[in-house]
């Protein structure tokens, strides 16, 4: 347990400190980073699943004024390592998904660039593919661990005689569908080499992660790799790693003589180069006494991962802390396809098994005639249901009790379709929420006295419009006990010190601890009137207490629903979110993410499916007019608040990460509303105004 | 084929050659740099190009820059009044009508342009009495901004922004 900071800037909420360049669009995005006599590139996408190229005619495309070449397998540069197949780009005659890249043109302007691209002729050997999850698949199979290094199976007990026995069961099956990130900025980056090596001004949650993985892609040293990223339009986990376009930009860069070469991807083209959120299926069974008490819980998933590159999404991970149950069962099998890799998508793991799961405790408490907070809070865990660690702080029933009295719960008549309002059904529904305290090891904070009596605090983060200018700037003012004017933030490049990825809400707790361990090491150094110049750095340390505690934030989510009873329409009028994790650094920009999260749990629930035609492995609905994002006419009275809750173990800040848990339980809310609503019980993402109608 | 047009932007004339192919975005954003206005989808889906053209919102990636010689252009930047943030900015600021930022510009041109067409008692599809002037609620104002996507989901918070505005 450490000490924790003494709050004067935490727990103000500022306004963000990059936001009048963000109001006024003059906050340099990587594409929007001014260089000279750039080049731009365009791709040519596979039009097969899978198969070989066995010819390409770019002649017609070099032949084009204006055209500075035209990059193919045949002629790109080497790379080193063909550890990561999803980076190996332009370097055999293979295609392993559609939309992958086969070709490039290097141009003058953008317009010659992408016309000169639709001149390539590339003809293809086509092979049978497969594109389409299966749960009845031949080649599932249990991957050796999942996305984090979470156990892919785990047992305890012994369920099926829990199932036999128990006085209620649950035994449904949901669905997930494929989900694009869709960041409104799409995936860009300028790339250049020189004497000294490539430069990259990238749309990445971390410019060290870019740094470290394509290093040895490239054959470089990581000291020769420099990634630039201060301002990111959004990630959602997209850009949580390096994907093939930021291999292309560096292979034509090479190419180019030393000019800079701007590429960013097309809509269209993220759909199948930049990751997405694979589809689930998952059986959940559930065996309670007539007390709603749980005796048994198991959930068995299938989805879907790429044939090159294995990407196991963590479904049941929340599952497993959320519940007490003495058997339980918890497995991952994974389809192999013939599709573009799956990446980390907002809250990997807990966002689709959460929505299975606190759907399926929403049909026990209907089993059991008991009210769903009621049946939660019966299986609220004393412990960490796995490893029987106890919590650094668990306040789930905390949230539900608080949400219930806010939302107006104890009005409810459980009984199903009986309101209505001129035309709409309407109902209100809960779902827990749940997700981890993560402390990514390896960032490294610089704190400099300059000579105007600030400090500067470098740590080579990155803002992805969490809050981290603003929030980390707190933290290091009350780390070094001055006001926040004092203090310099430098995020958002490899020439500041290491920092780790943007992703599983480790933002915070790992760069602002590393932030504190270097307040303390300047301080015990230099004292209170420290020299200018004066200057340390410090590590994230490891916290002891990880090992002693399980840590997790929760969270309760409400949602009210109304269908319409002629057209099906559904609209979600109110959501309420309650959240208990750690102390609030920033209550504005927290809020947002909360709210945000709920907003794109809304946008789960009703809008958001990638259609995958399994006939040619493409992603047919691959623009925003036909994927569906939550648009403001969507959303309604979205609400978010939190408890106090006080964690001296988690870090030295004491908060928990808040940018993933609001998108956990939102889809399970809305749909057990609708359920409440209308008596029709969907399993299946996203709801739509067809399951009503039948 | 390459056209020469001026561009009145931000309050300037700018000269410059564009491609007959050049999108008013691509004018903008390659040619000028002027980089307020995003490219979101580059197919009018999303909004995030959207800026004010000849006084009207207009998202100037479904524009062609040879169609608009001598066009007046204001961007989010060029909302601004001598160093002062314009309203609906100062607004977005202190609702926390944003996170991520990409879609921002093109919000607040979006709603500076949309309030004035309420003034001039355009209706939009929730209107309901079509004869009086309109009122503009919240779920007016949702409506009229559902052209600018934002996957960050600051939408309750871009709609207060608004709605303090609009008082």
């Amino acid at each position: 347990m450490t000490g924790l900071l003494e709050p004067h800037a935490i727990g103000q909420s500022l306004t963000r400190l990059d936001g009048p360049a963000k109001v006024t669009g003059t906050a340099p995005y990587a594409f929007e980073q001014p260089v000279g006599d750039p080049l731009h590139l365009f791709p040519v996408q596979a039009t097969i699943a899978r198969g070989r190229v066995t010819a390409i005619d770019s002649s017609a495309a070099e032949a084009m004024p204006g055209v500075a070449g035209v990059l193919t397998h045949t002629n790109a540069p080497r790379l080193a390592s063909d550890e990561d197949r999803e980076l190996w780009v332009l370097q055999s005659d293979q295609v392993a998904f559609r939309g992958q890249f086969v070709a490039a043109v290097l141009a003058e302007t953008p317009e010659i660039a992408r016309h000169a691209a639709s001149l390539v002729r590339v003809e293809y050997a086509e092979e049978p593919h497969e594109a389409e999850l299966r749960a009845d698949s031949a080649k599932l199979y249990a991957p050796d661990e999942l996305l984090a290094g979470e156990p892919t199976n785990t047992f305890e007990g012994d369920v099926d005689g829990a199932l036999a026995a128990a006085a209620v069961t649950v035994d449904q099956t949901y669905t997930t569908p494929m989900e694009h990130n869709n960041p409104m900025e799409p995936h860009a980056t300028i790339a250049r080499w020189d004497e000294d090596g490539l430069t990259l001004y990238d749309s990445t949650q971390g410019a060290h992660t870019v740094r470290v993985t394509l290093a040895p892609v490239f054959g470089l040293d990581p000291r020769q790799v420099r990634v630039i990223a201060p301002y990111v339009g959004g990630g959602f986990g997209s850009k949580g790693m390096p994907h093939a376009h930021n291999v292309l930009a560096g292979l034509a860069a090479r190419m180019a003589g030393g000019r800079p070469v701007k590429f960013a991807l097309t809509r269209q083209q993220m759909y199948s180069i930049a990751g997405y959120r694979p589809p689930t299926i998952q059986r959940i069974q559930l065996g309670a006494g007539a007390d709603g008490r749980l005796t048994a819980l198991a959930q068995d998933v299938i989805e879907l991962s790429s044939k090159i590159k294995e990407y196991a999404e963590p479904t049941g991970k929340g599952t497993r802390v959320m519940y007490a149950a003495p058997h339980r069962r918890i497995t991952h099998r994974l389809d192999p396809l013939d599709v573009p890799v799956p990446t980390w998508m907002r809250a990997p793991g807990e966002c689709p098994g959460m929505f299975a799961l606190e759907v399926a405790m929403d049909e026990l408490a209907v089993a059991c005639g008991l009210d769903p907070i009621e049946v939660r809070v019966r299986n609220d865990a004393e412990v960490s249901p796995e490893s029987g660690l106890p919590w650094s702080s668990r306040n789930l029933v905390a949230c539900l009790r608080e949400g219930a009295r806010r939302f107006g719960w104890e009005r409810r008549d459980p009984t199903p379709g009986v309101r209505r309002d001129n035309g709409w059904l309407i109902g209100t529904g809960v779902a827990s929420s749940t997700y981890p305290v993560y402390r990514l090891p390896g960032s490294v904070a610089m704190i400099r006295l300059l000579g105007d009596g600030r400090y500067r605090v470098s740590i080579g983060a990155a803002d992805i419009g969490t809050g981290t200018w603003t929030a980390l700037t707190q933290v290091a003012a009350d780390a070094l006990g001055v006001p926040c004017e004092r203090v310099d933030l430098r995020i958002g490049d490899t020439a500041l010190p290491m920092a780790s990825v943007e992703g599983g809400s480790s933002g915070i707790t790992s760069w602002g601890s590393a932030i504190v361990a270097a307040a303390q090491a300047f301080r015990d150094q230099y004292g209170t009137e420290p020299a200018d110049g004066a200057e340390v750095v410090a590590e994230t340390p490891d916290n002891p207490d990880a090992a002693r505690f399980a840590m997790q934030a929760f969270g309760a989510q409400f949602a009210e629903v109304r269908v319409h009873v002629d057209t099906g329409e559904i609209r979600v009028p109110r959501m309420l979110g309650v959240f208990a994790a750690g102390r609030i650094i920033n209550p504005r920009t927290a809020r947002s993410q909360f709210i945000g999260g709920m907003t794109m749990g809304l946008s789960m629930a009703l809008h958001e499916q990638s259609v995958m035609d399994p006939r040619f492995g493409l992603v047919v609905n691959h623009d925003l007019a036909e994927y569906h994002i939550a648009a403001n006419a969507d959303v309604g009275d979205v609400d978010a608040i939190w408890i106090d809750e006080h964690d001296p173990y988690v870090n030295p800040m004491g908060s928990k990460g808040i940018g993933e848990i609001g998108i956990v339980g939102a889809a399970a809310a809305v749909a057990n509303a609708a359920y409440h609503a209308t008596g029709i019980r969907v399993r299946d993402l996203p709801i739509t105004a067809d399951r009503f109608l039948s | 084929m390459d056209v020469r047009i001026q561009l009145h932007v931000d309050g300037e004339w700018r000269a410059l050659t564009v491609d007959t192919r050049t999108t008013l975005l691509d004018a903008l954003r390659d040619r000028l740099g002027v980089m307020s206005a995003k490219k979101g989808c580059d197919h009018g889906q999303c909004g995030a190009c959207t800026v004010l053209l000849d006084g009207r919102r207009a998202t100037t990636c479904l524009a062609l820059a040879v169609a608009y010689d001598g066009a007046e252009i204001t961007t989010a930047q060029g909302l601004t009044n001598g160093g002062m943030p314009h309203p609906v900015s100062q607004a977005f600021l202190d609702h926390d009508g944003f996170q991520c930022g990409y879609c921002t510009p093109g919000q607040v041109c979006s709603a500076v342009g949309m309030l004035d067409e309420v003034k001039a008692g355009q209706p939009s599809y929730v209107t309901r009495d079509l004869a009086r002037s309109v009122e503009l609620n919240d779920e007016e104002i949702r409506e009229r901004m559902s052209g600018n996507l934002c996957r960050c989901g600051a939408y309750v918070n871009i709609v207060a922004a608004i709605r303090e505005v609009a008082r």
